[in-house]
């Protein structure tokens, strides 16, 4: 059967999958939900600061059984561009 | 006296559970320990016969709730410990039968006659496991080292931390330190990443378990085998002796052989 399944040992591929089904389970949060969650983030942050929608991540990490959600929203340098354009980072 | 209550649990059905509370039962009753052990998976009647006690029964877990028998009535006692009893699991009824503060009850009266009880949970995170953990003191989460058992060991973890009967310590059994070694099996130290518990037992993948429980004769009674060892050493635990974890050494003496190679 193999050549195609062997490339990563199957212990792996269990305990990466196992990490992202426990982080939904103990949260109650699907992807999809995370996903429009940083949308409405992104949305309300812009309407106060120029941030790039593209750079910006949101993750759940863990402690031990604990969970964080961790968001890492770089600021554009200001210079080019002053003032806000609201609506406009939306994307 | 005044006994601890010990719930083995696990969320997903079938990965040990009932073998771990008779040979847990067994070893704590060698070691000169006085153990009740209740079966508390009602309508799915088993620890009986994984103890070879099922023609003994009279009276069952169900019979002394409702009121049909004393409690001394429905201990089965098992002539080959001293000090080693049964409570069957009703066959004919199901776990609405009985409710959690039945279960405070039953083991609030026992706790003045044994050391250890030790109960036998359901698969699920329903009523029977309700019942099951209503009493304890401690719970025992049992899983193997496979996905769908781990992600469930994980909900009962979260399940016993919600409503204060945690922390969980955890006992990973059938593990094949061969599967683990060629990266075809979650390794102890996988899940106790993914699970971030307390272990308290490694129980290896054993043809010797299948072989015990057609007689009827559970493995920790004798102790030569790998799984009767390992079942040795989660009573010693339990009754708060250090022992190191069987098949880690084993592993690391593997590894320390191959290095030298
Ligand atoms: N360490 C082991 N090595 C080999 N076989 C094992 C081992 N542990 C358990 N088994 C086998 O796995 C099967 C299920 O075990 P057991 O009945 O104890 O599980 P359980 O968790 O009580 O199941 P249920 O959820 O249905 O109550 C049995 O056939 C048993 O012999
Ligand atoms: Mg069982």
């Amino acid at each position: 059967m193999g050549f195609l399944f062997r490339r990563k040992k199957s212990a792996n591929s269990a305990k990466e999958r196992l990490q992202l089904v426990l982080i939904h389970d103990r949260t109650d949060l699907t992807p999809a939900e995370l996903e429009s969650l940083k949308d409405d983030l992104i949305q309300t942050i812009s309407r106060h600061i120029d941030i790039d929608p593209m750079a910006v991540t949101i993750n759940v990490a863990h402690d031990g059984r604990s969970q964080r959600l961790v968001a890492d929203i770089p600021l554009r340098t200001v210079g080019h561009r002053r003032g806000r354009e609201p609506g406009r980072a939306a994307g | 006296m005044t006994a601890k209550v010990v719930t083995v649990a696990s969320g997903k059905g079938g990965v040990g559970k009932t073998t771990s509370v008779a040979n847990i039962a067994v070893a704590l009753a060698s070691r000169g320990q006085k153990v009740t052990c209740i079966d508390g998976d009602i309508g799915l009647r088993n620890l009986d016969v994984i103890l070879g006690l099922e023609n003994r029964i009279v009276y069952d877990l169900v019979d002394v709730i409702e009121g049909r028998c004393r409690l001394r009535q429905a201990m089965i006692r098992d002539k080959r410990l001293p000090d080693l009893y049964l409570i069957p699991a009703a066959q004919t009824r199901d776990k609405t039968a009985i409710s959690p503060s039945d279960m405070v009850r039953l083991c609030d009266e026992l706790r003045q006659e044994v050391d250890w009880i030790i109960i036998d949970s359901p698969a699920g995170i329903e009523r029977g496991f309700k019942n099951a953990i209503a009493a304890a003191d401690r719970v025992l989460v049992m899983t193997n080292p496979e996905v769908s058992a781990v992600r469930d060991a994980d909900r009962v973890i979260g399940i016993l931390d919600a409503e204060e009967k945690g922390p969980a310590a955890l006992v990973i059994n059938r593990l094949d330190p061969a599967m683990v070694k060629r990266g075809d099996m979650l390794s102890v130290e996988d899940v106790l990443d993914l699970l971030a518990v307390e272990l308290i037992g490694i129980v290896p993948e054993d043809e010797n378990v299948i072989v015990a429980s057609n007689r009827g004769q559970p493995l920790a009674l004798e102790g030569k085998t790998k799984a009767g060892q390992a079942f040795q050493n989660i009573a010693r635990r339990l009754m708060g002796e250090q022992v190191p974890f069987l098949e880690l050494e084993t592993q690391n003496l593997f590894q320390r052989l191959l290095g030298r190679k």
